[in-house]
């Protein structure tokens, strides 16, 4: 079972060789984990995240604001947030860790506070 | 301005550290437009984030500038320029807090006795209107200027909000590169460090490989940076990367806490870790001698 402290915004598609069609788009594939992830000044959330190694995820952003950034160095992802769109990220988490993800194009004040976790077990 | 050297030596003191800025030497400088009292020296300060505020950092937030502009006034020999690498002001939502923080921040600077006064752009200043409120204070973001011998390279790469220098101004830099040869002494400014010291924390250009790719052919670039308040030293092969001190905060080094966060005053040693640079091209060496100062003016 995946574990995740993402709280109501997380949901995850869990079944297997589902595909989910939004917006005209196949989003989901085989045990694919789909994380809708809010950002804004200066705070993401959910800010911590729980994945399993080896189980593909989806990362859907929506900025509620203005232009952030996610970046990820320690699982080496990153993309921009742009605002009026989902902006989404796929990718398979390939290590365990705490992995420390942080908003990447400067947005205020607040930008350098901008930041969250990713947590991968096995 | 012409110096005597020893009234320079004087200033920068036996122990400067020097750092060596090229593989090629003294052997491969191009001589031609050199003579023996075209040694010079200017000043990096940087960092000055005007308009922060929080006592418990900086107690002294609104007179540190004041004091490092009065230090560099003191200096026996004055600078031939001198050069504020970004992060002028402290960023603001509000536009006309923002011009009206560029504007107390341009006469307090205007108090230097040195009138070759160069500015830069950081994040702080540019990266909430992409530099549109610099601009009409300090013009352009990015460009480049020859001094005895040196050209200068002045690249923005906090303008963009996604800390890159852009495929506009990469073309540019290409353009001014082509025109010097592979031994000309090349000094690039710019408030982010070009290469990954530490992306974790921001602290990076997203392509500043692009541009290191470019200078790379070049045989004696030193690159002097700001961002990350506090004196820092790196090479990309035979380019090398110094980081200056800051005169608002210092923050932690690279990695070293959990979070990046800025260093609370200490009430025992007012200013530590915030100070401003003196550097020293030589006539007959590629490379440069850095003298680091407080803010008050002792070198340290």
């Amino acid at each position: 079972m995946k574990s995740m402290k993402s709280g109501p915004l997380v949901c995850g598609a869990m079944a297997a060789f589902i595909l989910i069609s939004i917006g005209g788009y196949l989003i989901a594939a085989e045990n694919e984990q789909v994380i809708q992830i809010t950002a804004k000044r200066f705070e993401y959330s959910p800010k911590e995240i729980t994945l399993k190694k080896g189980v593909p995820v989806v990362l859907e952003f929506t900025s509620l604001d203005r232009l952030h950034g996610f970046n990820c160095p320690g699982l080496g992802i990153r993309m921009d947030i742009r605002p009026g769109k989902v902006n989404r990220l796929r990718f398979v988490p390939n290590k365990v860790g705490t992995f420390p993800f942080h908003c990447d194009n400067f947005c205020g004040s607040g930008h350098e506070g901008m930041t969250g976790t990713i947590t991968v077990t096995e | 301005m012409k110096m005597d050297r020893r009234d320079f030596l004087k200033l920068a003191g036996v122990g400067s550290v020097v750092f060596a800025s090229g593989l090629g030497g003294i052997g491969n400088l191009t001589k031609r437009a050199l003579a023996a009292e075209d040694d010079f020296f200017f000043v990096q300060l940087s960092d000055t984030h005007w308009g922060f505020t929080g006592p418990a950092i900086n107690p002294d937030a609104t007179g540190t500038l004041k004091k490092a502009v009065e230090a560099v006034n003191n200096l026996k020999i004055q600078p031939d320029f001198i050069m504020f690498t970004g992060d002028l002001t402290h960023t603001t939502d509000d536009d006309k807090e923002r011009k009206k923080r560029l504007s107390e921040f341009q006469g307090i600077a205007s108090k230097l006795k040195v009138k070759k006064v160069r500015f830069m752009p950081g994040e702080h200043d540019a990266g909430l209107d992409e530099g549109r409120a610099f601009k009409q204070f300090f013009g352009k973001t990015h460009y480049a200027f020859d001094h005895k011998g040196v050209h200068f390279i002045v690249l923005d790469n906090v303008s963009d909000p996604t800390s890159s220098i852009g495929d506009a101004q990469l073309e540019w830099l290409k353009a001014d590169l082509k025109k010097q040869k592979k031994d000309s002494r090349i000094v690039v400014f710019t408030h982010r460090p070009l290469f990954d010291l530490y992306p974790d924390w921001d602290w990076h250009t997203r392509d500043g490989a692009k541009a290191t790719d470019m200078l790379m052919p070049y045989a004696n670039v030193t690159v002097f940076y700001g961002h990350i308040h506090q004196e820092h030293h790196h090479n990309t092969a035979h380019i090398v990367h110094h980081a200056a001190k800051g005169l608002q905060y210092p923050l932690p080094a690279p990695g070293s806490v959990p979070v990046k966060k800025p260093v609370p005053w200490d009430a025992n040693q007012p200013y530590k870790g915030l100070g401003f640079r003196s550097v020293e091209a030589k006539v007959k060496e590629t490379r440069y001698a850095i003298s680091e100062f407080s803010v008050r003016g002792e070198k340290l």
